[in-house]
Order: structure tokens, then sequence, then C-alpha cells
């Protein structure tokens, strides 16, 4: 296995998360899918720590704080979409236009 | 040993990718949160392929653990299942996007001279970790568990009944 088989794979991961952050009107699968893209940066991460830096570790540091980014980016956004269905009875991004002039 | 990493590493690669695909073009919300734990899962095994041990088990515990509980929970809470999860209008300039994106990544990551270590990863990567992320990293390390205090906070305050 070379890095490049990882790169790519983390690419991929990387534009399927894209299609779907762009695509989707349900802002539960739009943080879904912003998961899928913090996991393919993660795998690029953790692939350079392993073959450029093998025993400094850096990468694989900055993966931890990647989840730990991610870990309060799901639970602030998630309490923002359930607060946004109390007052709307919606979760479709296209009519959460409050903000919007 | 190498033979048996190529093909983990290949099944693992496919069943990551085939499942977030599941997840972005399912129709219904509950089966894709499901999908997206079978990539959370397979990504772990990357890990492990990548002599990562440590965050093998972090992604298993916080990703497949908390986070996806916390979705399937957002899911059932905002009842939108039935409504499925539709696509907006911009599925073809989304798809082109994506598509020249990755054709992008791909040129670059295949192009480039990477610099590639003879040495050899530590045998188990906790240890190590520690050492890096306690000595060298210890001031992000503190920021970033007032970071998840703040979160705690926000979403508290965010969903509680007034």
């Amino acid at each position: 296995m070379t890095l490049q088989h990882y790169l790519v794979l983390s690419a991929i991961l990387f534009c399927i998360g894209l299609y779907g952050v762009l695509v989707k009107r349900n802002a539960v699968v739009v943080l879904m899918c912003i998961e899928i893209m913090l996991n393919g940066v993660n795998i690029a991460m953790v692939a350079f720590s392993r073959y450029i830096v093998p025993t400094a570790l850096t990468g694989q540091v900055f993966a931890i704080f990647i989840m730990t980014v991610a870990a309060a980016e799901v639970a602030v956004g998630l309490a923002i979409v359930i607060a946004i269905y109390r007052s709307r009875q919606s979760v479709d991004v296209a009519d959460i236009n409050l903000m919007k002039w | 040993m190498e033979i048996g990493l190529a093909i983990g590493f290949w099944v693992l690669a496919i069943v990551t990718v085939v499942s977030a695909l599941a997840v972005v073009l399912l129709r219904d919300v509950f089966h894709a949160a499901l999908f997206l734990v079978v990539s959370f899962v397979t990504v772990a095994g990357i890990y492990v392929t990548l002599n990562a041990d440590f965050l093998a088990a972090v992604q298993i515990l916080i990703y497949a653990g908390a986070i996806a509980i916390l979705l399937l929970f957002a899911i059932m809470l905002t009842r939108e299942v039935r409504q499925g999860s539709p696509s907006n209008r911009l599925q073809l300039p989304a798809l082109i996007i994506a598509v020249l994106m990755l054709v992008t990544f791909i040129s670059v990551f295949t192009s480039t001279q990477w610099k590639i270590s003879a040495q050899a990863p530590p045998e188990a990567s906790t240890g190590p970790l520690a050492l890096t992320l306690f000595n060298n990293f210890a001031l992000p390390f503190e920021v970033a568990s007032v970071l998840l205090l703040a979160a705690i906070v926000g979403a508290i305050a965010l969903v509680r009944e007034r």
C-alpha cells in the first residue's frame, strides 16, 4: 500500500461528502455528509503521518483535534436543527432563510 | 503480511466508498444514517492498516458510538423520516463541482513526489501519541477541552424549553 492509495480514498470520500452537502435539503443529512468529509480529511492526515513522519505522529494528533471539533460541531449543529424544527416544524434547509436578506 | 494488508485495504476502502455513496443517494434518512455507521466502522479499519490503533479505537467510540447515536436521535426527534432526504435543484452543478475537485485532487496526489520516510512506525501508537499530545500540543489540548465545554453548554442552552 502506498501513500497515494490512501490519499485517493480520502479525496473520493471528501468529494462524496461535498456532493451531499451541496445537494441535500434535509439539514440532518447535510450534517451527516459533513461528517463524511471530515472522515476523508482524517484519513489523509493519518496517511501523511504514517508515510512522511512515521515517528513524530503529528498527523494523528491533528486527527484527534479534528474529531474533537467534529463532535462539538455535530452537537451544536443538531441542537440548532432541533431548535429550528421546534419553531418552524421543518428541517428543510431551503426553508431556513431567516438570515437571508 | 503485505498481501493481507493490501486485501484488507481494498475491502475496507470499497465498503467505505459504497456506504458513503449510500448515505448520499438513499432516500430513506434512517437507512442513510445506518450506512454512515458502516462507513465510520470501516474507516476505523483503515486506521488500523495505517498503524494508528489508538485512533481506530477513538473512531469507533466517538463516531460509531456518540455521533451516530446523536444523529439517529435527531432524525427521530425531527420526524422527517416520512419526507425522506430529497435533493434540491443543484444536482448537476454539484456533481460537476464534485467530479472536478476529485479529478484535481487525484492528479495532484499522483503527480507530486512525496518524501516517503523509510522509518518504521512505532509498534503501539498510544504511548508516543500521549507524549506528543501532552508535551508539544498541551495548549491546543486544553483549548480543545474548553471548546467541548462551550459546545456542551451551547447545545443545552439551544434546546432548553423556555
